[in-house]
């Protein structure tokens, strides 16, 4: 029997309204500018609240993923909004085309709204692997340059945002700079402007040198960062919140940024080959897009370092992280980028860590809780703690559990048990803080 | 002075500390869900009695106190750091604390780098779920502690949650095992649980302190504790006020305890939580309501000497004994139901005797049984029929409306759901063994708020501002109304939100239905929980359609029985039953022994209970062997044909030495390629033993993840085995890809598969120093295989291994592979062909490879034999399809073999799937629905099993013996039709 769906035509581009779920806000925000900047009308939907959960669990198999339940629940929330024309409405879903059961999502969206009585709402897909080859919404190579400069952009934003904000002496200096920058950097690509390498590289200490200048007083903090299924890693409707109750409770926070799961995807094509054969194109054509990307994020984290803020390595020194813990091989979810995210923040002085995943999620029993013993037999100040989010999963539950990391962390850090050595990264440049967390 | 607070789930503590740390006072009460006055009244006391208005330090600890400390500014300790705290200043030489309290667990290793453990979301609570089994078994905790004492030997308990211990202790119950030793098993398992979701891989051991309450009221558990770790813990003094302890030692900020007290009023007025509308508007809403159900009865006539021919149906469930005497015309004559105290025939004896008695005479026609103790009550009292209760339900149903088209029954233990089209059962829904206990867990739930079950429901009636509590597991609904407690529900609103939420957990996670109209219109609802009219209310509001109570809810299942056997007395002519007489009845006694089968390498644990005239009956046998003395008949059977093929790969002694390989997940398919390729090479392949529990138990604690899937887990014991073989290495590759059969869009393998390997890597102390292979392969590309073997996997660990070996190595795999499928195929062929001869229906049970182990399926394949169908399994058939397009992306091998067998199944009229779905799979969420929608559309029944480690069979069995009769009555349909 033929599976018969609407399809994103290419006319729909004029007519259609897409919507697209919120998930790493700032990145987001800016990649709306993006795909308005190619013609495309769209809206980030910033609906929550427990109708979202509830249509999830309503319409998709409960034991599905959290993220998926989410993720479909928004939409059919704002369906049922009514702001929209339902004629004139298409949603945007991203598929990674990986071993996961996420790359699935876009299937379990197509049968919920079948279900409830959406038949006709057209779903693209965004992806980089050539699925959907058939839709009128196509990754062009424009619309990818754009799409990589507002995660960077958006990375540069979020990483130098959460390491003035805990200290800033005026409340929401920080947060507002992110919004003036979006503006902005919005402004500059809605006239076709800003994406280049050229002029990404001459914007990132622009950036930087504002967020430097924001008065602040630093005193020691706990730091922590926050790994993760990259949906509830980010989202804040998937992780309750996370980032602002680590704000409530004085931390400064980290989250690795988007461009190393995109670096990481790309990556993994080319170490198929290495690990089964294959075309050789693949892995040429890999590693060409690497190093162009590897050229702007040193840009990146050079006019971090540069302006006083700490940096990690580039992606090219991540992917030596994991030697001796995961393989390359481990692709599937965040796979093998997670263990090494988490020892990078580890090195780094972020060695209290949220890992972040839904209940159940398949590679997270291998990369993230599977690797916790490994990495903490050789980082034995690691503060790690796995904290699942799914729809009946308490708040109080979750915030206990990093309360009680939060608890060792903060006596660690009243009382540092031995000054650790400078690791490189510090030395070449990072802002150590007073007082050592590690 | 020092003061501190512990609110914990269930009870609330309270020390108060002197200058020296000394215990000045200290309380250790229940709090009945009244946290918010409980606290106040505690702090005014001590300030009364103690403080004399005086500041004190004072911090506050607990899984309930932290909105309560954050809202009075009073500063709040995470309860285990507390413990940490408190251990530290007065039990300094301690290694290890073992604390368990009302719904967590914890672990905190003191020693070589801090670390604390807590349970995961999904491993429940521990005093709680102790306080639950106790309940179950009509005892108080003390009574279970005792009981356990006088334990002869223990029974096999799911360990995961307190949910699947319960399945596993029901039936229990109801085959007549003793009550002791059940006691005993139950403490075994919450061991089990804390140290297979805790300690995951690091040994705990040293000095062992025990806290908490469970831990300290009962010796048995610190018993159990002390024999499985090995050591022997201490239970110190003042073991329940640890975390308070640690909250007086760390507070650091002066307060007067009445004005903090005072400043909770204002937390009171403040507190929020979600909420769903009230059930009813008004009390009018609420007496048409109550009017309308009360309108929907069945005939009571008297039981009098004229009543004619008798009827007897019984239901024997899971909590409670029904019984229903009907006449000739279906009127009641005669109805009882109480709980069935652990041991049901005892009741059931006695009522029987009690109508013999009261009515001399009476001709009592047929004795129909069904329920859980369907079969022990059918053999002992020699009754007529034994109807499944799926059927009996049905049968009830449709006196009260003939063209029902959908039945939900929510019992104390179980839920059951059917549609019905074309007058027979077309979709069966039980719960999976994680969302079951709805009515009981309401009545636990009830008791433990210190209220009657009835009176609690009542309550909920007219609360303005039920608690949203979503839809999940009972265990996560514990934390829930923690939460919800917290935030200040009155317990009439949390009453109306358990009930709320039972309806949901029906509703979404049993029936996972979107719309009330694909259920159907025409609802009848049964079974106990239906008479809390809270529950009745908020299924009619969900549904959105009025609904059907019978009067008789609770008893539709010995209703339904007893019709059935008027009918078919009718249909045979029989006049009299062949049930025990008055005098038989008198002399019956019944005996319970528990031993354990020695027949075969299952070893199960059998309940034999022998009757008076010297019968026995004998349950929890997963072959006929021990009831018929004979060997089972294997002939029809693909699971034991699969397990004897891979068998049959032995160690071939060869030049290079030893590889050893885990005979688990992947390798249940994948072995004859490895045996193939390593015994080329010149290596003697061993595999590790055949799964068993003993094997699991001995590798769970190197677990790091407590929720991934059985099959997963299990490799920890075979990677354990093989480590003490003495092989020159332990081979298992990972996978990301499997072989392309050409069935889907992609042939990934499921994240777990793919890189489990990765996990026992990290996380197997056995596996230090050992050659443990775990590189990344390719089987998919045979040519690159041949190539990344030779050149760089393999002289990693092997000199000399020239690519002409591995070529021949390769060559020899891949056409083992295909033998070994093939074999399975033709096979499968005859086992269709001999099936089809004998008339005999055909069952796909379809699941993964790993499916196969006889510990995974829990010897599920062999009880399909002994309904009389043959069984076949989901790769010896997904080769007569070509690929179809699915609505879901096809990307994993397995999978696709899952749809392609549905899609065959629809195709064949003899044919049916039954899915095997390991709890935990994430892929699994997205292939059973496909699965559904494919036999669907052709018209075929879908059947899923959920499997995990729990061993019982009972609900498996019901949902197998439906399918049968819905099949049966299916063709009985169509032949009717044909006629």
């Amino acid at each position: 029997m033929e599976y018969h769906y609407p399809k994103f035509t290419p006319e729909m581009k004029k007519t259609h309204t897409i919507l697209i779920p919120n998930m790493a806000v700032t990145q987001f925000r800016l990649m709306e500018y993006a795909l308005r900047c190619e013609g495309y009308k769209c809206e980030l939907l910033g609906n929550c609240g427990s109708a979202v959960a509830q249509l999830g669990l309503k319409y998709v198999h409960n034991d599905t993923c959290y993220p998926a339940l989410l993720v479909i629940g928004q939409f059919l929330d704002a369906l049922n909004s009514g702001k929209y024309d339902l004629e004139h409405t298409a949603l945007l879903i991203t598929q990674t085309g990986g071993g996961c059961r996420a790359s699935n999502y876009i299937h379990l969206l197509r049968k919920a709204l079948v279900k409830a009585g959406y038949p006709q709402i057209p779903v693209a897909s965004l992806n980089f692997s050539g699925l959907e080859k058939d839709s009128g919404f196509q990754m062009t190579l424009p619309l990818a340059r754009k799409c990589i400069a507002c995660i960077f952009y958006g990375d540069m934003l979020c990483a130098l945002r959460n390491q003035v904000a805990p200290y800033e002496n005026e409340k929401g200096a920080a947060d507002r700079m992110v919004d003036r920058w979006i503006a902005r950097l919005g402004r500059a690509l809605l006239a076709g402007k800003g994406f280049t390498s050229r002029e990404m590289k001459h914007t990132f200490p622009l950036i930087a040198k504002d967020f430097a200048a924001i008065p602040v007083t630093r005193v020691p903090k706990v730091k922590v960062g926050v790994v993760g299924e990259i949906y509830v890693k980010y989202s804040p409707l998937g992780n309750n919140d996370l980032q602002k109750f680590l704000e409530s409770q004085d931390c400064e926070v980290n989250f690795p940024g988007l461009m190393g799961f995109v670096q990481y995807c790309a990556f993994n094509m080319g170490e198929d080959h290495v690990l089964y054969g294959g075309k050789l194109a693949v892995k040429v054509g890999t590693d060409q897009f690497l190093n162009w990307l590897d050229s702007v994020e040193r840009a990146m984290l050079k006019a971090e370092t540069d302006a006083g803020f700490y940096a990690p390595g580039p992606f090219k020194e991540l992917v030596e992280k994991p030697k001796g813990v995961i393989s390359l091989g481990a692709k599937m979810g965040e796979g093998w980028l997670l263990t090494a995210e988490m020892i990078e923040l580890v090195q780094g002085g972020y060695g209290n860590i949220v890992c972040a995943q839904p209940f159940g999620c398949l590679p997270n029993h291998i990369v993230g809780k599977g690797m916790v013993n490994k990495i903490r037999a050789l980082y034995p100040s690691a503060n790690i703690t796995p904290i699942d989010y799914d729809p009946s999963a308490t708040r109080v539950n979750q915030e206990n559990r990093i309360k009680l990391m939060l608890a060792v962390a903060k006596e660690r850090l009243n009382a540092p048990v031995e000054a650790q050595p400078l690791t490189a990264e510090q030395l070449a440049g990072g802002a150590p803080q007073v007082g050592a967390t590690v | 002075m020092r003061v501190g607070l512990d609110i914990g789930s269930t009870t609330i503590k309270c020390v108060v500390l002197g200058e020296h740390d000394e215990l000045l006072y200290s309380t250790y009460e229940r709090h009945y869900s009244h946290i918010l006055e409980k606290a106040q009244e505690l702090l005014r006391r001590i300030d009364a009695e103690q403080l004399h208005g005086c500041k004190a330090l004072l911090s506050i600890s607990g899984s309930a106190g932290m909105g309560l400390a954050d809202s009075c500014g009073v500063p709040f300790v995470q309860e285990v750091f507390s413990t940490r705290v408190a251990v530290k200043r007065f039990m300094p030489k301690t290694d290890c604390v073992i604390e368990l309290g009302g719904e967590d667990a914890k672990i905190l290793f003191l020693t070589n780098g801090t670390e604390v453990r807590m349970n995961g979301s999904c491993a429940g609570g521990t005093g709680a779920f102790i306080d639950q089994m106790a309940t179950l078994l009509k005892m108080s905790a003390d009574e279970m502690n005792k009981a356990a004492e006088q334990a002869q030997r223990t029974y096999t308990i799911a360990s995961r949650c307190g949910v699947f211990a319960k399945s596993d202790v029901q039936p229990l119950i109801n085959q007549g095992a003793r009550t002791e030793d059940i006691a005993a098993s139950i403490y075994k398992a919450v061991v089990n649980q804390t140290i297979a979701g805790l300690a995951q891989g690091r040994p705990i051991k040293g000095n062992i302190l025990y806290l908490g309450g469970p831990l300290t009221f009962s010796t048995v558990l610190r018993k159990s504790f002390d024999e499985a770790l090995n050591v022997t813990g201490t239970c110190p003094e003042n073991s329940l006020l640890y975390v308070a302890l640690g909250a007086a030692l760390y507070a650091d900020k002066e307060f007067v305890l009445t004005e903090v007290a005072a400043a909770l009023d204002r937390y009171a007025a403040t507190a929020t939580y979600a909420s769903e509308p009230p059930l009813f508007a008004s009390k009018e809403e609420y007496e048409t309501f109550h009017a309308r159900h009360m309108s929907h009865s069945v005939p009571r006539v008297a039981f009098s000497a004229h009543c004619g021919p008798v009827h007897i149906g019984i239901d024997s469930g899971s909590t409670t004994v029904k019984l229903v005497v009907v006449d000739e015309k279906s009127q009641i004559l005669y109805t009882n139901y109480q709980p069935n105290l652990g041991n049901p025939l005892p009741l059931i004896r006695e009522q029987l005797l009690k109508i013999y008695k009261e009515h001399p005479g009476l001709q009592v026609a047929s004795v129909t049984t069904t329920g859980y103790g369907e079969e022990l009550v059918k053999n002992a009292f020699r009754c007529d029929y034994g109807l499944v209760e799926t059927v009996a339900h049905f049968t009830a149903a449709k006196y009260f409306m003939p063209d029902v088209d959908f039945i939900i029954d929510i019992g104390g233990q179980d839920m059951k759901c059917f549609k019905i089209e074309d007058g027979a059962i077309s979709n069966i829904f039980l719960n999976e063994a994680c969302s079951s206990g709805c009515g009981s867990f309401l009545q636990t739930f009830a008791q433990a708020l210190g209220y009657d079950v009835k009176e609690f429901a009542a309550l909920g009636l007219f609360a303005d501002r039920p608690v949203d509590l979503g839809s999940r597991c009972t265990v996560f609904m514990n934390s829930s109304v923690k939460q919800a407690q917290k935030d200040g529900a009155s317990i009439e609103n949390i009453s109306a939100g358990l009930s709320i939420s039972v309806v949901k957990n029906a509703l979404y996670k049993v029936i996972r239905a979107s719309s009330p109209e694909e259920l159907g219109r025409k609802i009848v609802v049964q079974g106990g929980t239906f008479y809390n009219e809270a529950v009745l209310r908020a299924f009619e509001k969900e549904m959105g359609v009025e609904v059907i109570r019978p009067d008789i809810a609770g008893l539709m299942g010995a209703y339904g029985a007893a019709l059935y056997g008027l009918r078919q007395s009718h249909k045979n002519n029989q006049t009299t039953s062949a049930m025990m007489d008055e005098q038989e009845l008198e002399s019956f006694a019944q005996q319970v022994v528990s031993v354990k089968c020695g027949g075969c390498g299952n070893h199960c644990q059998l309940t034999v209970n022998t009757f008076a005239d010297g019968r026995k009956f004998i349950s929890g046998n997963r072959c006929d062997k021990p009831v018929t003395g004979k060997s089972e008949d294997n002939s029809l059977n693909l699971y034991a044909y699969k397990q004897q093929l891979l068998a049959s790969y032995k160690p071939v002694p060869g030049k290079r030495g030893s590889i050893g390989i885990p005979l688990c997940l992947g390798f249940y398919e994948l072995l004859p390629f490895w045996y193939a390729f390593w015994t080329s090479l010149g290596f003697a392949v061993h595999t590790s033993p055949v799964s068993t529990r003993g094997l699991y138990l001995a590798g769970q604690a190197t677990i790091p993840s407590d929720t991934a899937c059985f099959p997963a887990k299990l490799s920890h014991g075979h990677i354990k085995a093989l480590s003490q073989m003495q092989l020159d290495a332990i081979f298992y590759p990972c996978l990301t890809y499997n072989v392309d059969e050409g069935l889907g869009d992609n042939h990934y393998n499921c994240p777990v598969v793919a890189y489990y390997p990765e996990v026992l890597a990290g996380n197997c102390p056995e596996l230090e120093g050992k050659k443990f292979i775990y590189d990344y392969v390719g089987i998919h590309r045979p040519k690159d295989f041949v190539h990344k073997m030779a050149k760089e996997v393999l002289p990693k660990y092997f000199g000399g291994i020239s690519e002409r070996e591995v070529q021949a190595a390769a060559d020899a795999a891949y056409a083992e592979y295909e033998a070994h499928m093939a074999k399975i195929r033709v096979k499968g062929s005859e086992i269709i062909d001999e099936a089809r001869r004998q008339g005999k229906r055909i069952i796909v049970l379809a699941g993964r490879p790993y499916h196969v182990d006889p510990e995974v399926n829990h010897g599920i394949d062999h009880l399909i034999t002994r309904h009389g169908a043959a069984v076949v399994t989901e790769d010896s058939i997904s080769n007569r399809v070509q690929k179809f397009p699915t609505s879901v992306l096809n990307q994993w091998t397995y999978h696709s073999r899952l749809y392609a067998a549905a899609k065959y199944c629809t195709t064949q009229k003899d044919m049916d799937l039954v899915q095997l779905v390991s709890f935990g799979c994430g892929v699994d969420a997205i292939t059973t629905d496909e699965t559904r929608e494919i036999l669907q559309r052709g018209n075929k029944l879908y059947t899923q099993l959920k499997i995990d480690e729990i061993t019982n069979l009972g609900a498996v069995n019901i949902r197998l013996r439906s399918l049968f009769a819905a099949l049966d009555e299916r063709d009985e349909a169509a032949a009717e039709k044909a006629e």
